[in-house]
């Protein structure tokens, strides 16, 4: 065998891996982490966000996505871009300005960086004399206005970011035209607001923070009017017309000024605290936008009132008698409005807003301001992703369902056409139809369209219905009365706090033959669902399985169980459960399968395993793995460790809580206490970093070591287990503790189906001497090859197994990968990864290769992602490590944890927590774009 | 490969106190069989040898593969009969001329508890035939053999291997877990190294010995001590490893762990004769001489094929009866269990350890007895598979 292995095809062998493995890092899908910054390009239909990192992005019609990245690793503050072009301007927290081109080359749009520049003072003088707090593009499209925290206003050419020195407008040359008293009484401090005059481009506005805002002459370099406010100045808008601006300020008010050069000191024409008259928050952004009905639109940030409501990050927005503050969940980074506008009149039609963990965009066209529902930026991460399912080639019809069912669900949505849509995508028509299926920690599992560049939200599904929780439905933010002042409504899906943390999913299977979908959760729930295109009331089937088996001196510590609802509930169009098996203790449901043509389902946890016939309704058997002296894993995974988390997230949905439920003005006391335990926590760990030096101990695994009974992966096959003369249904189940056990199965004839017994008998036991959890278990044919899955050679779209040739079993471990022949079972071929490089398996799948040059040829190998991040290609059947790719960050243990493989060798990985990318191989899907100027 | 398992199969179905006894000397094999029980005096035995290998003027010593795959030593009546009684089914029987320690290869140089016997339980069987093979070559170097003892039942902890091609501030040092009950017993910690370059003297990050559990396996051995730094794990070097890599390297190579440290304490180096007069100046440097090491030095001792036949392997049962039918399973000797290389049970134990979900009480033997395989070391390594003569990959006569 050896012999064979080594032997010389190597060079065509070199050459073909090169046709079937490539890698790239292609898609990043969800919102972007830690988004900073938030520009909008009216004629290009274009919008741009920045991050904390450095990065930006841009998002125009669905598809067309850029992305850029700062060779700093700085934060971008501020994006603009350039009136009519195809430039933005970025400026980072280093105080740099850059310049970004979407340039044509080859009929296709790129994003590179121009030119960047720092704007740099006089020797010697202060740093903030230059830190720039506010930019203006100017539309002559050659000039850029420069504010800084000195008050001095600084004019740049472009594109060569050239100081123009005679442009300044200094401090000391706009006192030397205001009149005494205006002087007297104030600094001006830094610049908070540049505009530029919506009809004569000769006009500038300048708004300093200690309330004075002036208007510029720039040919004649004099002010034409200033106005002088009380409070201390956030921001001002120009309204259409230049004959009014509206400034809002510190206190929570806004005032309307009327420009007209009469007046020598003006008043405010009309000065409001919308959320008065106790201490408000200050609006620190504020539109006024004119329509042709007559009413303006006011919209603004914040201004709530401080003791009350000054936790909350909201919009206001006051159309005459409509006044609706919309009510964010994370805090609001930058919003806009979208008009059509044009010399008279703003018409605005919808608001887009950038949240810290969302994508927000209203429709003020539609009565009611409903939501848009975005076709990109989806915020996965609304609820804390608990693990993540792929499924390849949907077939048409289960998509159109799932569709149907979703749209159901989504009729609160606006139906307007999103707005931002610049650009075309020339990507073609993904090839096929993925499905990704996110399960969170509020026990909902979402449904995205994964097949293109743009994950979709199809359908949500939640189980939340067939427990019973002990969070009240009615203690939500929807229980706000009518004349609840502020008009609070709460917008946006990010809701990080789950209610009750045991409804969180923890594994997924969907068959995509047959519609069934299996879903566990974190407190030993099984269900299985079916798709109904219709609403159906009907009792879920409840069922208990004693994983224990009676087994005596074990005392559980960890959560209860969850109370399943008795009696028939209502579940709308879509995944509706009609089995719920409960593992007892409750523990963490750790590995499911679902065998859809057998119509059984597997589900193991730290305790032991079970089979449950779910056309019968009746448990097959279950199995305890638990190590007699396996205390840990009785008293429930990391109690301890729960302890704490549990109380800090009980502190925070008390915060949430005490948010929602009205006036209770208890947060302050809440976040401080959360603080507090947080800095406990962390001088606790700090503490024990400094205790214990970094040291590792040396010791081979053995038979009393904790969690050994933990099941973590099980495996339905139709092998040869008992003898090489006929082949029989089988369930094969892998420990922590390197044991793999596998089951005959008996499963009646269609005819016999509901009236004879599923019989399963144990068959073999296998104990890996190295002892590492069994992470992957699978059969090859009698061609080496992968058996397929259940239903999927009888819907033709795979070839049969070849039953013929001899089987093989491969046993994946965190440590080497094995193969034993069967029915016999010997070690035949094995690859120690671990004791080779050090590197441990986290996660293993069969992915097919197609080659990129012979349409047809196509290779099934494992792909395997270790604990160092690396992405590797093993072959089958013979174990030849082919390709290993550097992929994620090895500290970022969460990405690894998160990634999934699909069937065609592509990955998805949450990349920081709420960032998931996927990074497809071999047929990459590479995509060209083109913005529509 | 198959003919002598056979045959040893049907002879143990027709005659259970039988025990087909497989001698060896040389490239030369006899057969012939034994009573299991009332196997006759080691004297007598002896005599039998020399006469069925027609071995004149010559002294012997005579050894057997135990069903771990050690090989141990046949001198008196007890270990006679110890090895008679527990072989299973074949008992492998190996000739030595006496003397033959004398002619070990350098890779197994006498150390500590090997001083003596060292040709014995030094080394699986796979090692041993290299030995065998060397023995012939080597009768001029014969030297007199001093016989301080003969242990009874002989198995090392450890060793110090491959001297001859290490720099001498280094040692390569395996440790055998199966051939003990104690846990490996040692922590690893990131550190400093010092390293002479053509630069001059450079800092690079390493691993070491950070503490020693006392009782441990890695203490008991004095071969090993806090602060050593770890060069290699099996072959591989650990430069540019992290400390959490190096960890599952080891713990992977738990069952056969062989490391490659700088002492921390030069001082008890072994100092080769054949270097003595020039190499002394070396013994700051490390680097240098390491990594010049012949690839093929590498591959001889670390090849793939080797560690296998040194690896434990995993045990399969398999069970074959309908769950209801078994109640309660007789606890069996653990003796019996200890065939477990990847071939079946025999039948009668495989009836006896069906598996059986119904019956817990059977689960619960089953677990006890995979524990007692795991924690007595002597059911933890078996013969590999075919037993020797058969591999025909391996063997290079």
């Amino acid at each position: 065998m050896k012999r064979f292995l080594r032997s010389g095809h190597d060079q065509a062998r070199e050459r073909l891996k090169q046709d079937l493995f490539k890698f790239n890092k292609t898609v990043e899908h969800g919102f972007p982490h830690q988004p900073s910054a938030l520009g909008y390009s009216p004629s290009l239909r274009i919008m741009a966000i920045g991050t904390r990192s450095g990065a930006i992005k841009l998002y125009g019609a669905p598809g067309v996505e850029f992305m850029g990245l700062h060779r700093e690793n700085n934060a971008v503050v501020q994006i603009h871009f350039l009136p009519g072009q195809c430039q933005l301007i970025t400026l980072l927290d280093d105080n740099s300005l850059h310049l970004w081109t979407l340039n044509q080359r080859d009929g296709v749009s790129e994003l590179h960086e121009e030119k960047f520049s720092t704007l740099r003072g006089p020797p010697g003088a202060a740093p903030s004399a230059t830190q720039i707090t506010v930019i203006l593009p100017h539309s002559s499209q050659e000039l850029l206005y420069l504010g800084t925290e000195s008050g001095n206003v600084f004019v740049e050419k472009l594109p060569s970011f050239q100081i123009l020195e005679d442009r300044t407008i200094s401090t000391e040359a706009v006192l030397q035209w205001l009149p005494k008293d205006a002087q007297h009484c104030r600094a001006f401090e830094m610049v908070e607001a540049l505009q530029e005059h919506p009809q004569d481009p000769t006009q500038v506005l300048i708004g300093y923070s200690r309330g004075l805002i002036i208007i510029w002459d720039l040919q004649n370099s004099r002010v034409l009017h200033h106005f002088l406010s009380s409070q201390q100045l956030e921001n001002v808008c120009w309204q259409r017309d230049g004959g009014c601006i509206v400034s809002c300020h510190y206190d929570g008010s806004y005032c309307q000024w009327k420009v007209s050069s009469e007046v020598q000191h003006p008043e405010p024409l009309q000065s409001r605290v919308p959320y008065g008259p106790y201490p408000c928050k200050a609006i620190s952004k504020i539109f006024w936008l004119r329509t042709r009905k007559g009413l303006p639109y006011i919209i603004f940030q914040g201004g709530m009132p401080r003791a009350s409501y000054g936790d909350r990050h909201s919009i206001s927005v006051i159309h005459g008698n409509q006044e609706t503050a919309f009510d964010f969940t994370s805090r609001i980074i930058d919003f806009t409005v979208l008009t059509e506008a044009d010399a008279d009149f703003d018409e605005p039609y919808a608001m887009v807003v950038l949240a810290e963990e969302e994508l927000v965009v209203i429709d003020l066209k539609t009565v009611g301001w409903p939501v848009l529902q975005a076709p990109y930026l989806a915020s996965l991460h609304c609820s804390a992703i608990t693990c993540s399912h792929h499924v390849s080639s949907i077939s048409l019809k289960l998509w159109e369902r799932i569709i149907a069912a979703g749209n159901k669900q989504n009729s609160h949505y606006s139906s307007m056409v999103w707005p931002i849509d610049g650009g075309t995508s020339l990507a073609p028509d993904p090839p096929q139809r993925d499905l990704l299926l996110t399960g969170h920690e509020d026990g909902t599992v979402r449904f995205w369209d994964a097949s293109g560049v743009c994950l979709r939200l199809l359908y949500k599904l939640s189980t939340a219905r067939v427990f019973l929780t002990d969070t009240d439905p009615n203690d939500n933010l929807n229980a706000l009365g009518e004349d609840e002042w502020p008009p609070l409504r709460k917008v946006g899906s990010f809701d990080p706090y789950s209610d009750d943390p045991r409804l969180g999913i923890q594994k997924i299977f969907l068959c995509k033959y047959s519609g069934y979908l299996a879903v566990a959760g974190t407190a030993g729930q099984v269900l299985v669902l079916e798709l109904n295109d219709e609403e159906a009331e009907q009792v879920v089937d409840h069922a208990e399985a004693n994983l224990l088996q009676d087994q005596e001196g074990y005392r559980w510590k960890g959560h209860e169980r969850l109370r399943a609802r008795q009696g028939p509930i209502c579940f709308e169009p879509g995944f509706q459960p009609f089995i719920l098996v409960q593992c007892q203790p409750p523990a963490v449901v750790t590995s499911l399968a679902l065998h859809s043509e057998w119509k059984l389902v597997a589900f193991g946890t730290s305790h032991g395993f079970g089979l449950f016939d779910h056309q019968q309704k009746r448990q097959v058997f279950v199995k305890c793995t638990l190590h007699p002296s396996d205390q840990l894993a009785m008293e429930g995974p990391l109690s301890r460790v729960k302890s704490l988390k549990k109380s800090l997230r009980q502190s925070f949905r008390r915060m949430s809580r005490s948010r929602a439920s009205g006036r209770k003005r208890r947060v302050a006391g809440n976040s401080g206490e959360l603080q507090e335990l947080n800095a406990r926590a962390e001088r606790a760990g700090l503490q024990n970093m400094e205790l214990a030096p970094v040291q590792r101990k040396i010791e081979a695994r053995s038979a009393e070591d904790s969690f050994t009974g933990f099941v973590r992966t099980l495996y339905f096959a139709d092998t040869y287990l008992r003898d090489s003369s006929c082949h029989c249904p089988s369930l094969w189940v892998g420990t922590n503790g390197g044991t793999v056990y596998a089951f005959s199965l008996r499963v009646p004839p269609p005819d016999r189906r509901m009236e004879d017994p599923v019989r399963a008998e144990q068959a073999k036991e296998i104990q890996l001497m190295h002892r590492a959890p069994v992470i992957g278990i699978l059969v090859l044919d009698g061609r080496g090859l992968p058996l397929p899955e259940p239903l999927e050679a009888a819907h033709d779209l795979s070839k049969s197994p070849d039953m013929q040739g001899s089987h093989q079993l491969l046993v994946v471990s965190e440590e080497q990968f094995k193969v034993f022949t069967l029915p016999k079972v010997s070690a035949k071929l094995k690859l120690k990864l671990t004791a080779l490089e050090g590197s441990r398996v986290r996660r293993v799948s069969v992915a097919h290769f197609g080659s990129c040059k012979a349409e047809e040829y196509g290779e099934h190998h494992l792909t395997v992602l270790t604990n160092l991040g690396d992405v590797q290609v093993v072959s089958l059947p013979f174990l030849k490590p082919q390709v290993r790719y550097g992929c994620i960050r090895k500290e970022d243990v969460s990405g690894i944890a998160s990634c999934v493989f699909t069937k065609y060798g592509q990955g998805m990985a949450a990349w920081r927590p709420p960032d998931p990318e996927g990074w497809p191989r071999g047929r990459g899907k590479a995509f060209l774009l083109v913005p529509r100027l | 490969m198959n003919r002598s398992f056979n045959k040893s199969q049907s002879l143990r179905f027709f005659d259970c106190n039988a025990v087909e006894v497989k001698s060896k000397f040389g490239a030369e094999f006899r057969r012939f069989s034994l009573d299991r029980y009332k196997p006759g005096k080691f004297e007598d035995f002896y005599k039998l040898i020399l006469h069925i290998h027609h071995i004149s003027n010559m002294d012997v010593m005579i050894g057997y593969a135990d069903v771990h795959g050690d090989l141990l030593p046949i001198n008196n009546d007890d270990n006679f009969f110890k090895a008679v009684s527990s072989a299973n089914p074949l008992l492998r029987v190996f000739i030595q001329r006496q003397g033959g320690c004398s002619s070990l290869p350098p890779s197994t140089p006498c150390w500590l508890e090997e001083v003596d016997f060292c040709n014995f339980g030094t080394s699986t069987l796979t090692r041993k035939k290299k030995v065998l093979v060397t023995l012939r070559n080597d009768n001029l170097r014969r030297r007199p053999h001093l016989n301080i003892s003969m242990p009874h039942d002989f198995r090392p902890v450890s060793s110090i291997i491959d001297v001859d091609i290490l720099p001498e501030t280094h040692r390569r040092v395996r440790l055998y877990r199966h051939g003990c009950e104690k846990p490996l017993g040692f922590y690893i910690r990131d550190g400093t190294s010092v390293r002479v370059t053509s630069q001059g003297l450079e800092k690079v990050p390493g691993i070491f010995i950070s503490r020693m559990v006392p009782g441990g396996l890695a203490e008991s051995t004095g071969l090993l001590a806090v602060n050593d730094e770890v060069l290699e794990v099996n072959g591989i070097e650990v430069a540019g490893k992290t400390l959490d890599q190096v960890t599952d390297m080891m713990i992977a190579n738990s069952h056969n762990l062989i490391i490659t440290v700088k002492p921390a304490n030069q001082r008890n180096n072994i100092i080769r004769s054949s270097r003595m007069s020039g190499s002394s100046g070396q013994s700051t440097d490390s680097t240098a001489s390491h990594h010049s090491l012949p690839s093929s030095h590498a591959e001889q001792n670390f090849h793939p094929d080797e560690m296998e036949s040194d690896e434990e392997t995993d045990i399969v049962i398999e069970g074959a009866l309908e769950p209801q039918h078994i109640s309660k399973t007789p606890s069996l000797p653990s003796s019996s269990l200890s065939r477990v290389n990847g071939t079946t049970f025999s039948h009668r134990l495989q009836r006896d350890l069906t598996l059986n979900n119904s019956s817990r009480e059977s689960n619960g033997n089953l677990h006890k007895l995979l524990s007692s395989l795991k924690s007595d070391p002597r059911h933890s390594l078996v013969i590999p598979r075919g037993g020797i003569e058969e591999d025909g990959t391996v063997i290079t006569l």
